[in-house]
């Protein structure tokens, strides 16, 4: 008996053997679980909410939008300062000395001041005033852009903070309902509230979708800044609170509607509902890391000590092998 | 004319063949007999594991067919995209339950240390091969689901080449790549089960046992006859 492999005195069968028909067993239990599919799928059918558009985005929360644009172009989002494998901005998450984010690089690279904004803007060639502002922003020095796009973004953080919190919205920033406008009052704020107003438009046409789209050919599958972008607003979060999806919801194993999701994902969730994870800033890889291990100590169970023989301590198998021990004690 | 015969030593193709059938002869691989411990509801879960895989593959492969957008706006679509979801949820069902059988059966005894360790790996390759569907579903659930599940795959670095928020790759995981891993690994499963047999029980009086294997009409009768020969189930 070595570590790795306790005493095992398992001996071949030598008992009795009855009919059995494979072929037949198994075309019965495709039958059957055919059968139970479609009467689950008669029952509940499955779900499928209608995906979010950055169009219906800018037209339901338009400051929501434009805040969410500002922070993109003054590098505060999300994306932004990401790090990888999107951005040098950050190093991204680290547990102890494991740095795995940083080590694997910037493999999607996404400037979103650039690729959410102004390469957008640029599109839209039969606006002259607005062209005119897009070059004066990109012809400043790095300094005047960034004081530039902090002037704009200041009254919308400021208005998202008094709704967050429930008090009375500054009035630097005010929405026309009827048109869906949104204008901000930023002194020193350059050419941006115009690029920005013109981005906001750029997004209620559903323009603004295809110029986020990863690709410079025709056929396009990849959705990563279009995605990165929405997720850096609100739109998403309101819609996955709705349906029980957030993180703290144990949103990973949930789907839209009272569906069963992904169940089996369960030990994920449960680990940022629990500290230290719950409330670490590399909660990600500290349970990825963990599930890690316990994904190599379930494939290794057989040769764990302890694990191995709890089989044989706790009898269940007596209930699962009832018949046999019956069987035997009559003989 | 006949064939002039080959020389088995050196036929790869010989070869292969008879270490094939020295591993696993048709009565072991197809057989019509199993030990008398087989009886009970517990082992209906490892072919119900395997029938929910052939209905996930039979109703995905429709939905390939028809392309990933047929399901949103056809209601034969819808209906087959149901029959694929929940035979996904079947199938994670009765692998779940089959595993947690097997794992007080430490049915890894024996020498069968491989057939736990395939299964347990099958699991592990179906969780990913889920994911990327429900990331292509190209609806809400995939924006948001794909959104969130980024920041784990790119916390340790999975996210710079398995982009789930890349649609055209999550496809082809999807539908191609993480099948043909977990059919693979099924293959090898269910092939070593049949090489090494099921697990017996656990001894609990070896005396009796011993007996019961030794009588002829007690405990004990040979297996049938397309297993005495090779000793299948050993």
């Amino acid at each position: 008996m070595s570590f790795l492999r306790p005493k095992d005195d398992t001996q071949p069968w030598k008992g009795r053997y009855q009919p059995y028909d494979l072929i037949k067993e198994a075309s019965i239990a495709v039958g059957v679980i055919t059968l139970l599919a479609v009467l689950l799928t008669v029952l509940f059918s499955s779900p499928d909410d209608k995906s979010s558009t950055i169009s219906q985005w800018s037209h339901e929360l338009p400051v929501n939008f434009a805040t969410a644009a500002a922070t993109e172009l003054n590098g505060t989002s999300g994306t932004a300062g990401y790090g990888p494998p999107y951005n040098h901005n950050s190093q991204g998450t680290q547990a102890w000395i494991l740095r795995p984010q940083k080590w694997l690089g910037v493999s999607h690279p996404i400037n979103t001041a650039d690729d959410f904004v102004i390469k957008p803007l640029e599109t839209v060639s039969s606006d002259p005033a607005l062209q005119r502002g897009v070059a004066e922003y990109k012809a400043a020095p790095e300094k005047q852009k960034q004081e530039w796009a902090d002037a704009y973004a200041k009254p919308l953080e400021e208005y998202a903070t008094a709704e967050e919190e429930k008090k009375t919205a500054p009035s630097t920033v005010s929405v026309d309902l009827s048109t869906g406008t949104v204008t901000v009052q930023a002194s020193g704020a350059g050419p941006v509230p115009l690029m920005m107003t013109s981005l906001l438009s750029l997004a209620k046409s559903g323009g603004l979708e295809g110029g986020l789209v990863t690709s410079s050919q025709f056929f396009q599958t990849d959705y990563t800044k279009p995605l990165l972008f929405m997720a850096d607003g609100g739109l998403l979060a309101e819609r996955a609170e709705g349906q029980h999806l957030l993180g703290e919801q144990w949103g990973m194993m949930n789907e839209t509607g009272s569906y069963p999701g992904q169940p089996w994902l369960w030990l994920y969730a449960l680990w940022y509902q629990v500290e230290p994870f719950k409330s670490s800033e590399n909660a990600d890889i500290l349970v990825m890391l963990v599930m890690g291990v316990l994904s190599l100590a379930f494939i290794c169970i057989p040769f764990i000590p302890g694990i191995n023989m709890l089989p044989r301590k706790i009898p269940i198998y007596r209930l699962i092998w009832k018949e046999h021990y019956r069987a035997q004690q009559n003989a | 004319m006949s064939a002039a015969p080959t020389t088995p030593s050196k036929s790869w193709t010989v070869k292969v063949r008879e270490k094939g059938v020295e591993a696993l002869p048709p009565e072991r691989l197809l057989p019509d007999g199993q030990p008398t411990y087989v009886a009970s509801w517990i082992y209906v879960f490892g072919v119900a594991s395997i029938a929910s895989l052939i209905v996930i593959i039979g109703s995905g492969c429709i939905l390939a067919l028809k392309g990933p957008a047929w399901w949103h706006y056809t209601g034969v679509g819808h209906f087959f995209n149901s029959i694929h979801m929940w035979s996904v949820e079947l199938f994670f069902f009765a692998m779940v339950v089959h595993l947690w059988g097997k794992y007080w059966m430490a049915a890894w005894r024996g020498g069968r240390g491989r057939v736990w360790v395939t299964g347990a790996i099958t699991f592990l390759i179906a969780v990913p091969a889920a994911l990327t569907g429900y990331v292509s579903q190209q609806n809400f659930d995939a924006q948001w689901i794909s959104t969130q599940a980024k920041d784990g795959l790119n916390s340790v670095g999975v996210g710079a080449f398995f982009n789930v928020t890349n649609f055209g790759q999550m496809y082809s995981w999807h539908i191609l790549l993480l099948p043909i891993a977990v059919v693979a690994l099924v293959r090898a499963h269910v092939l070593l089960v049949r090489r090494n047999g099921v697990v017996p029980p656990f001894e609990i009086d070896t005396k009796k046992a011993a007996i019961a294997a030794a009588s002829p009409d007690g405990g004990g009768s040979p297996p049938p006859p397309s297993l005495t020969s090779t000793g299948a189930q050993s």
